[in-house]
């Protein structure tokens, strides 16, 4: 008897230390940017830093303005969020609602399959494939460009797209469903009407949290979209905050250093407002369901 | 939104908690400086500091592992801090040795510079580029952006596109600081390692980039810089401009410790050159 209080309390705080650790990694993380990051926004200047045009880190003047990274990184996950949310939200209401389960059970492993592939098989197919592809098609000299990251981005976020949307079509009540059937509307419009309007709160869970995906992602772009700290241009070589970082920190040193770190501090606010705005939804959305 | 505030008030806990740490990061890894003892061959000891050019950091990394591998209680240690700086660190001497990925400039005196390795950065282009050589002039402007089509180079009508390494690698450096372009280079992609800038003017029909000779394969042409072809050969004799020396930089009269010595001698030995060409540049010979 004793014996079996013992193990249950060190259990219990087996599960507690586990816990920890995801906060504390949380926590230490977010400390470590912070620390590493002001200090050279504060060399360089909060508005010169953000808003400066001109990044030119290792000239003899050195230039440390990043808004050509942080417009790039939102243009082009916006790209792929134009690109990736229809094409997603289409194949989940395929899947939740129009194949049968014969079809789906094939087709939804793909998907599952495509949030398994590392971002750096993405980045290799993309180069090789898309790039060139890019290049004849459009007539650009070079077709490592803002375009060809977006495609990339858009297929690397269908992945969460689809199974978030999925999951949130399939939790619609089906009485919904039926009393939209029964009262003489066709598939179709019961689909867009009922249970898309249904399940809109899981659905912008997925769009947001492919966002995440896509602003965060440094290898695949690094590989196809030139990585010139350019104003963002559709078929111009473009650097996202991501690749800003990983492009420069191997032989990057001093300021320039610092300035890589203080642009991951702003790559991680970034992704905390995404969180936030992730957070909200869902709950605002629960609140509206009840 | 309670949950919100609750790891809110964890994270500024912790934050007070980690702010305390904050400061005492990178304390160097102590020499282990022994109380002298008469280094005889086989116990040779204590720390070489080497401090200088950031291009040169494979070749010097793959020379110091091999030198502590044979020698286990020195320890070679390197700062990647520029060529500028490391010949002021061996001019101080607060490093053993600089290391400066140029040659010394005549108003840095009392320094000697003692060539371990070359390296040499060929012009590369596709298969199907035509033009086959071009003047250091012509590379300049194509690659400040000034001449924006082949056919002005004597190339098909086709727009250039120029693909160079990202800012710090010491390869751009080199090429910008040879071809004096410094800055001032119009990039159409730059890419993280040579092997990329490789791939990608080899996928790009129209484009020009640069890379270190030892890396350049058959899936691009290397042309002819002012007429030289780019190969070992054309690189020792110095017939093929752009190139540049890698240099240990020592102060003249003063007297070297035993293991900093041994370093240098074991840089310049036969057995360092395999070294230094895997590391990807020319041993002097």
């Amino acid at each position: 008897m004793k014996a079996r209080n013992i193990t249950e309390k060190v259990m219990n705080l087996i599960f507690i230390i586990c816990g920890m650790i995801s906060i504390i990694a949380v926590v230490g993380i977010s400390a470590y940017m912070i620390i590493s990051g002001l200090p050279a926004i504060k060399e360089i200047g909060l508005t010169k830093f953000l808003l400066g045009q001109v990044w030119k880190s290792t000239a003899s003047e050195p230039q440390f303005g990043i808004l050509p990274f942080i417009l790039s990184s939102i243009t082009a996950t916006f790209g792929a969020v134009l690109i990736g949310v229809p094409i997603g939200l289409l194949m989940s209401v395929f899947l939740s609602k129009i194949a049968g389960p014969k079809v789906a059970s094939t087709v939804r492993p793909a998907v599952e399959l495509l949030a398994g592939i590392p971002s750096v098989v993405y980045g290799l197919v993309g180069m090789i494939v898309l790039v060139p592809f890019v290049m004849e098609v459009f007539k650009v000299k070079s077709g490592s460009t803002l375009f060809t990251a977006m495609i990339v981005l858009a297929v690397m976020i269908l992945p969460s797209i689809v199974s978030v949307s999925e999951n949130a079509l399939n939790a619609v009540p089906k009485k919904f469903e039926e009393a939209s059937l029964a009262l003489g509307a066709t598939k179709i419009e019961t689909i867009f009407k009922v249970s898309i309007p249904a399940a809109r709160s899981g659905i912008t869970a997925g769009i947001v949290l492919g966002i995440g995906r896509a602003i965060g992602e440094a290898m695949a772009v690094m590989m196809v979209a030139g990585n010139v700290a350019n104003m963002p241009k559709l078929f111009g070589s473009v650097r996202l905050l991501t690749t800003a970082i990983s492009s420069e920190m191997s032989y990057a040193s001093g300021l320039q250093k610092q300035a890589l770190f203080s642009i991951g501090l702003v790559l991680f606010v970034f992704i905390m407002i995404i969180n936030v705005i992730l957070n909200t939804l869902l709950k605002g959305g629960s609140r509206n369901e009840k | 939104m309670k949950k919100v505030i609750s790891i809110a008030l964890a994270a500024v806990m912790c934050l007070v908690l980690f702010a305390g740490c904050a400061s005492n990061t990178n304390t160097a890894a102590s020499p282990s400086t022994a109380p002298s003892v008469a280094p005889t061959e086989e116990t040779l000891s204590g720390t070489v500091s080497t401090n200088g050019s950031t291009s040169m950091e494979k070749v010097i990394a793959a020379l110091s592992e091999a030198f502590m591998a044979k020698y286990p209680d020195v320890v070679v240690t390197y700062d990647a801090t520029g060529s500028g700086a490391g010949i002021t660190a061996a001019t101080e001497g607060s490093a053993d040795i600089g290391l400066a990925s140029r040659d010394l400039k005549t108003e840095e005196t009392g320094l000697d510079a003692t060539v371990i390795a070359i390296d040499g950065i060929a012009i590369i282009v596709n298969k199907s580029n035509t033009v086959a050589d071009l003047t250091l002039e012509q590379i300049a402007s194509l690659a400040k952006g000034e001449v924006t089509n082949w056919k002005e180079v004597g190339g098909a009508d086709a727009p250039v596109v120029f693909i160079g390494r990202e800012a710090g690698s010491g390869t751009r450096d080199g090429f910008e600081a040879i071809v004096d372009v410094k800055d001032a280079c119009k990039y159409e992609q730059e890419l993280t390692s040579t092997g990329a800038v490789i791939a990608a003017v080899a996928a790009n029909a129209n484009a020009i980039g640069y890379a270190s000779l030892s890396a350049v394969n058959d899936t691009v042409t290397a042309i002819k810089v002012n007429g030289v072809a780019c190969t070992e050969a054309t690189v020792l004799d110095g017939s093929y401009k752009i190139q540049r020396d890698f240099n240990m930089i020592t102060k003249q009269g003063a007297e070297l410790s035993s293991a900093a010595k041994a370093f240098m001698e074991f840089a310049l030995s036969d057995e360092a050159a395999s070294i230094i060409e895997k590391a990807g540049a020319i041993p002097p010979k």
